[in-house]
């Protein structure tokens, strides 16, 4: 049955309702794929077999008695920056190896009450902080389409996993462009949705203005499926937004005629493969031979986006990370004579390097003397960024650019020069800024057959309109249906 | 901009209660060095009147009625501690 693990959800929720399969010889089928190829990819931190087969036969229940949700019985994995009570939640740092949080995430209650089915927890760069996964404190994962390839991150084990087809669709965290690049390195749909509609209570904190929890998954609609049942408001976070869930499902059946997509000069620059500018620019033909009109545009802030990024990402970073001090959970050094040196050799030895590096910018950012210059200077900025996008909406419903300049790139390449990783991160950094939705939708692949993702962003809450450009966009190319063997 | 010097770095991780051997000052003292220099890019654009944006909506103030809760039992809140005893977390002597 080796094509049933290539179904996307809705297609499932049909074999499901119809009893063609059961929810527990579907989680039988998905664990059965983990063992025998994540010893190659390596995406999962955790695997959570008993309680996986445990909802299944749960999920049978509900599907029997004729109550099912979208997404009762689907397999998925999790983040593993998301909190799962009882679960170890590590954020793939040694700080964490053995926490197991008291209370569930939000969207952990939101998926139990549907009877999804969670297999267990996924690798991502420590503390959310990268974009290629190599900075778990564990291991590596892999790109399932080039096993010497990053999947990119940080939240590589999310992408990798639905790619290799070790679980129908996950939940990352997208702070600069985590689930958006590494869906784009995976060849999967990756959304991140404005700010403040999905709750992050129970979301390991990176950057709290920044931070949102989203969907990677194998079609445009399964994104649909997964975000509605996510989003809602939280009282539990005084920055989610009282709005009503959109119903975008709804929304994707309708077609382009009359969308008009943006195209920004600033995201079409040198440094950006010619290969993924081709494959974007058939994305924007088929979008327009669809009815839609496609219209220069600019966001002439752009260059100063990864600059004010790291500013205000690891300024917050720092802040948030002051909460490990090896009092309350997590890691606790052993060697010490003090309270204060108790504090630094817990932080010292718990913290990989990249956590470091951005706790020290931000430090250094925010002390006393800096702080005009930099936090302050770079949330002018980002006002600047914000503004740039409102211009640019009021030509068009939907940017359209490529998510990377570059298709994944060779483990290790480079992990010694922050900077140029930071760089990777240019076309997807803007959407947080601004707070805007952002979607990576796999539009081909380059000559070595890597993903190219194209990116479509929206205004503030416009998901619906960005879901009716993604639906059609993905219609359009019509792209063959393929994913890496691993056998 | 001014090159940052360890001395410098050497009190942000002070700040920042981390502590580093001489070899990884010197290796951190150079990339932070860099990164400093990249996102001092910003000093060239006049942001003279532009507000700040520190958050990414616009919610102020999100009000709810003071109403006790239940809460997690202690015995689940201390479960992760490192140290604790009576329901309370131990650490080492302060005073």
């Amino acid at each position: 049955m080796a094509e049933v693990l290539d179904l996307t959800i809705s297609e499932l929720r049909e074999l499901l309702d119809s009893g063609d399969i059961s929810a527990q010889e579907l989680t039988g089928l998905y664990l059965e794929r983990i063992a025998s190829v994540d010893e190659k990819v390596k995406a999962y931190v955790t695997i959570t077999e008993k309680e996986a087969r445990d909802q299944a036969r749960e999920a049978d229940r509900k599907i029997k008695e004729g109550s099912a949700s979208p997404l009762t019985g689907i397999p998925l994995g999790i983040k593993d920056v998301i909190c799962t009570e009882g679960i170890p939640t590590t954020c793939s740092s040694k700080m964490l190896k053995d926490f197991r949080p008291p209370f569930n995430a939000t969207v952990m209650e939101k998926l139990e009450a549907q009877c999804a089915v969670m297999l267990g927890k996924l690798n991502m760069d420590e503390f959310a902080m990268g974009s290629s996964t190599e900075n778990s404190a564990f291991f590596s994962t892999r790109n399932p389409w080039d096993l010497e390839r990053i999947p990119g991150g940080s939240s590589g084990g999310s992408a990798a996993a639905v790619a290799a087809r070790m679980c129908v669709a996950s939940l990352g965290s997208d702070t600069g462009g985590s689930i958006r690049q590494p869906a784009s390195h995976c060849g999967v749909v990756g959304l991140k949705p404005t700010y403040g509609l999905v709750s992050r209570f129970g979301l390991v904190a990176f950057a709290s203005s920044l931070d949102q929890i989203g969907p990677l998954t194998r079609s445009v609609e399964d994104a649909a499926i997964l975000l509605e049942a996510i989003a809602g408001h939280d009282e539990r976070d005084s920055t989610s937004l009282p709005r009503p869930v959109p119903r975008l499902r709804k929304s994707c059946q309708e077609g382009l005629k009359g969308i008009r997509v943006g195209i920004p000069k600033e995201y079409f620059i040198e440094g950006v493969q010619e290969k993924v500018v081709s494959e974007i620019k058939k994305g924007l033909k088929a979008m327009e031979e669809m009815g839609a009109e496609l219209v220069d545009i600019s966001l002439p802030h752009t260059e100063y986006a990864i600059a004010t990024y790291y500013i205000i990402a690891t300024a917050e970073a720092s802040s948030n990370l002051s909460r490990y001090d090896g009092v309350k959970y997590g890691f606790r050094a052993e060697n010490y004579s003090n309270l204060m040196e108790m504090y630094k050799e817990t932080r010292a030895q718990g913290f990989g390097p990249e956590v470091k590096r951005r706790i020290m910018l931000g430090t250094y950012c925010l002390s006393a003397g800096y702080y005009d210059a930099f936090y302050k200077k770079a949330s002018q900025v980002r006002t600047l960024i914000i503004e740039d996008f409102k211009k640019a909406f009021g030509k068009c419903d939907v940017i359209a650019s490529p998510v990377a300049p570059t298709t994944a790139f060779k483990i290790g390449e480079k992990v010694h020069d922050p900077l140029q990783m930071y760089l990777s991160d240019i076309f997807t950094i803007p959407v947080n800024l601004a707070g805007i939705p952002g979607m990576s939708v796999p539009c081909g692949f380059d000559r070595k057959g890597l993903p190219v993702g194209l990116q479509l962003m929206a205004g503030h809450l416009q998901e619906e309109i960005l879901f009716r450009a993604a639906y059609n966009l993905e219609r359009g190319l019509g792209l063959e249906r393929k994913w890496p063997s691993l056998n | 901009m001014a090159e940052i010097t360890i001395k410098e770095v050497e009190h942000v991780a002070e700040l920042a209660r981390l502590r580093f051997s001489p070899q990884e000052l010197e290796e951190f003292t150079s990339q932070l060095d860099a990164i400093l220099k990249f996102v001092g890019k910003l000093e060239s654009l006049d942001t003279e009147g532009v507000e700040p944006t520190y958050r990414a909506i616009e919610i102020v103030n999100c009000f709810r009625e003071d109403e006790v809760k239940p809460s997690l039992p202690i015995e689940k809140v201390t479960a992760n501690a490192p140290e604790s005893e009576e329901g309370a977390f131990v650490v080492p002597r302060i005073i």
